[in-house]
């Protein structure tokens, strides 16, 4: 067993989604409204301290899973749990709350993070929108922010157009951590950055995860990285949850096709017998 | 084997604000073999896109090539002017760009822009140019060539119109490609048909290509060759097979094992930490190896001057002191 999960004592998932549909409607060349189908009931849960991947190619309705789960969508139908609480029942102000316990980390922070603001006025950003604490504690707060994800205190006059891509991405860590968050959404994080620096985000995340028992959804295209950092591994393939199980079980006994073919054109460091081309 | 492209010693620099030129490329010397794929490794800042832009002369104004020379078919492009610059790029050496979204004309049929290209070049006679484009696609495409010929870029998936880019590439029967990142922004299963594409058009058409990336990856059993850099220098140089499953450079080792090896492995691997390299790249370069900053094995020697590229065995060479 992963360590994560024998850190776990609490047997309630932290999320709970069932059937999750969800609709968006378009104007086709006609001018007629037409359903395209980008969730069609999708139903999991997230343990808490643990991480559930998500893969599938574009198109596949993953990233649209993520903002519903975000709250940033709603469902078309299909209800979701939070703490065992329905997301669907919730008053305004415990959406609010529930808002900062959920965080979003996007693929590229060059266009996630306001390039006019610096670091510092971007960590603490959240905290006065929650109206959490008085400006003093919230510069003490930045700092201890940016120890975590190690990036060196000079870092908070400067604005992310000044950083290295690894530097931006911690600092979006950094800002989604902000407001102790239980569920971090990962969209495709670490998909922009060089292989060095993936690395050492993916061990900052992991690292993160132990001592601040985050849950991870880690939405991504990139099963090898998938099957590194997650217990259990969601397969979507246009909207539907073809398959979903433990990352053993997805890596060793693939039952849907669209699994086998994510698995079969996983680019490897070991040179293939038989390379895709040649089948 | 003779080279279809060599290039000897170069150097590039850009100018920035205050006038301190910021070096690109130090010293970058490789023979590039007919019908071979030369695989080109590195991460940001190693001057791997500044590589395929000076193959062609098709660097930023504030960029200076300080030193070297790029031979091809007899001439040293470095050299040359744009009236035979002209007759080279496109049609000799083709080069595909990273986003076919924004390489394609937005408002231009798939087939008209590739027509448009046999046009300049003036390769194909006027009578004969659709009938050119037709087989041109049908070379690309295995299917549906006659819809996509037809369709505008935003008709079209990411894979079909990185397609229409190397229907472009080869219009012109060029004996040199240079993919800089071509598959950089589709799928996983996408990016393998591409490749097999590639591999197919490399044996069809006899082609030398210079694939850039930035995924090891992707390399294995795809690339004859493998070329790393790091800093703008060579790092590593050797038959694919040979650099990736045992790689001689410290900068190389590092970050081959820096890529998660998830789907090879058992349970108790994953989820633990990857081994990665410590620090970040820094584009003030040192007087000594680039590399030395960041590397677990340097020595005393390494800060003083930048070791050369040395042979470790006959097709393999690595810049690093302890081969010296």
């Amino acid at each position: 067993m992963n360590r994560a999960l024998n850190d776990n004592h609490d047997l309630h998932p932290i999320l709970k989604v069932e059937n999750l549909v969800k609709q968006y409607s378009r104007r086709n060349l006609a001018s007629e409204r037409e359903g395209v189908l980008a969730l069609a009931g999708i139903s999991f849960a997230i343990m808490p301290r643990t991480t559930v991947a998500v893969i599938g190619e574009s198109g596949s309705g993953k990233s649209t899973l993520g903002l519903c789960v975000a709250s940033l969508e709603s469902p078309t139908s299909g209800r979701i749990w939070f703490e065992g609480k329905d997301v669907g029942e919730l008053s305004q102000n415990e959406r609010r709350q529930l808002r900062s316990q959920i965080q979003l980390i996007f693929q590229d922070p060059a266009n996630s993070l306001n390039p006019r603001w610096n670091s510092l006025e971007l960590l603490i950003e959240p905290l006065v929108l929650q109206r959490k604490i008085n400006r003093d504690e919230m510069k003490r707060h930045a700092h201890s922010l940016l120890e975590q994800v190690g990036l060196p205190p000079e870092i908070l006059e400067r604005s992310p157009m000044e950083m290295s891509g690894g530097q931006r991405q911690r600092l979006a860590i950094a800002r989604a951590l902000a407001l102790d968050p239980k569920l971090v959404i990962l969209d495709e994080a670490l998909s922009a950055l060089d292989c060095s620096v993936q690395a050492q985000i993916a061990n900052l995340l992991m690292e993160l995860q132990i001592n601040l028992g985050i849950s991870y959804l880690f939405i991504t295209h990139d099963l090898a990285m998938a099957a590194h950092l997650a217990s259990e591994i969601l397969v979507l393939d246009r909207g539907m949850l073809v398959e979903q199980g433990t990352t053993e079980k997805i890596l060793r006994q693939p039952h849907d096709e669209t699994t086998r073919r994510l698995l079969q054109s996983t680019p490897r460091m070991i040179r293939p017998a038989h390379p895709v081309w040649e089948r | 084997m003779a080279p279809v492209l060599e290039v000897q010693d170069l150097s590039v620099s850009y100018r920035r604000a205050g006038d301190i030129p910021q070096p690109a490329l130090a010293g970058v010397s490789f023979e590039l073999m007919q019908g071979e794929i030369l695989g080109v490794l590195g991460e940001s800042g190693s001057g791997k896109s500044t590589l395929a832009m000076t193959l062609l002369r098709l660097l930023a104004p504030n960029a200076n090539v300080t030193k070297g020379a790029v031979l091809f078919e007899g001439k040293d492009l470095l050299q040359s002017n744009s009236e035979e610059l002209r007759k080279v790029r496109g049609r000799r050496i083709a080069l595909i760009f990273q986003e076919p979204v924004l390489a394609l004309h937005p408002t231009m049929r798939a087939g008209e822009q590739v027509r448009q290209l046999l046009l300049a070049h003036n390769s194909v006679p006027q009578l004969s140019l659709n009938e050119e484009v037709r087989q041109i696609f049908d070379k690309i495409f295995l299917q549906d060539a006659e819809r996509i010929l037809r369709s505008y870029p935003h008709q079209l998936s990411g894979g079909q119109r990185q397609r229409v880019l190397i229907a472009q590439a080869i219009a012109c029967n060029p004996s040199v490609i240079i993919a800089d990142e071509s598959t950089a922004s589709l799928d996983p299963t996408i990016t393998m048909e591409i490749l097999g594409l590639f591999q197919r058009l490399k044996t069809q058409l006899n082609l030398a290509m210079i694939f850039i990336t930035h995924n090891p990856a992707l390399l294995a059993g795809f690339a004859d060759r493998v070329m790393i850099l790091y800093g703008g220098r060579v790092a590593e140089l050797g038959p694919a097979d040979a650099v990736l499953a045992s790689p001689r450079h410290p900068y190389t080792q590092a970050l081959f094992q820096a890529v998660p090896q998830s789907l090879d492995e058992d349970e108790q691997t994953r989820m633990e930490k990857l081994p990665s390299i410590a620090g970040e790249y820094s584009s003030s370069l040192p007087e000594g190896c680039c590399f030395e900053p960041r590397c677990a094995e340097r020595m005393a020697v390494c800060s003083g001057h930048a070791p050369a590229l040395t042979k470790v065995n006959q097709a393999h060479s690595a810049a690093c002191f302890k081969y010296e």
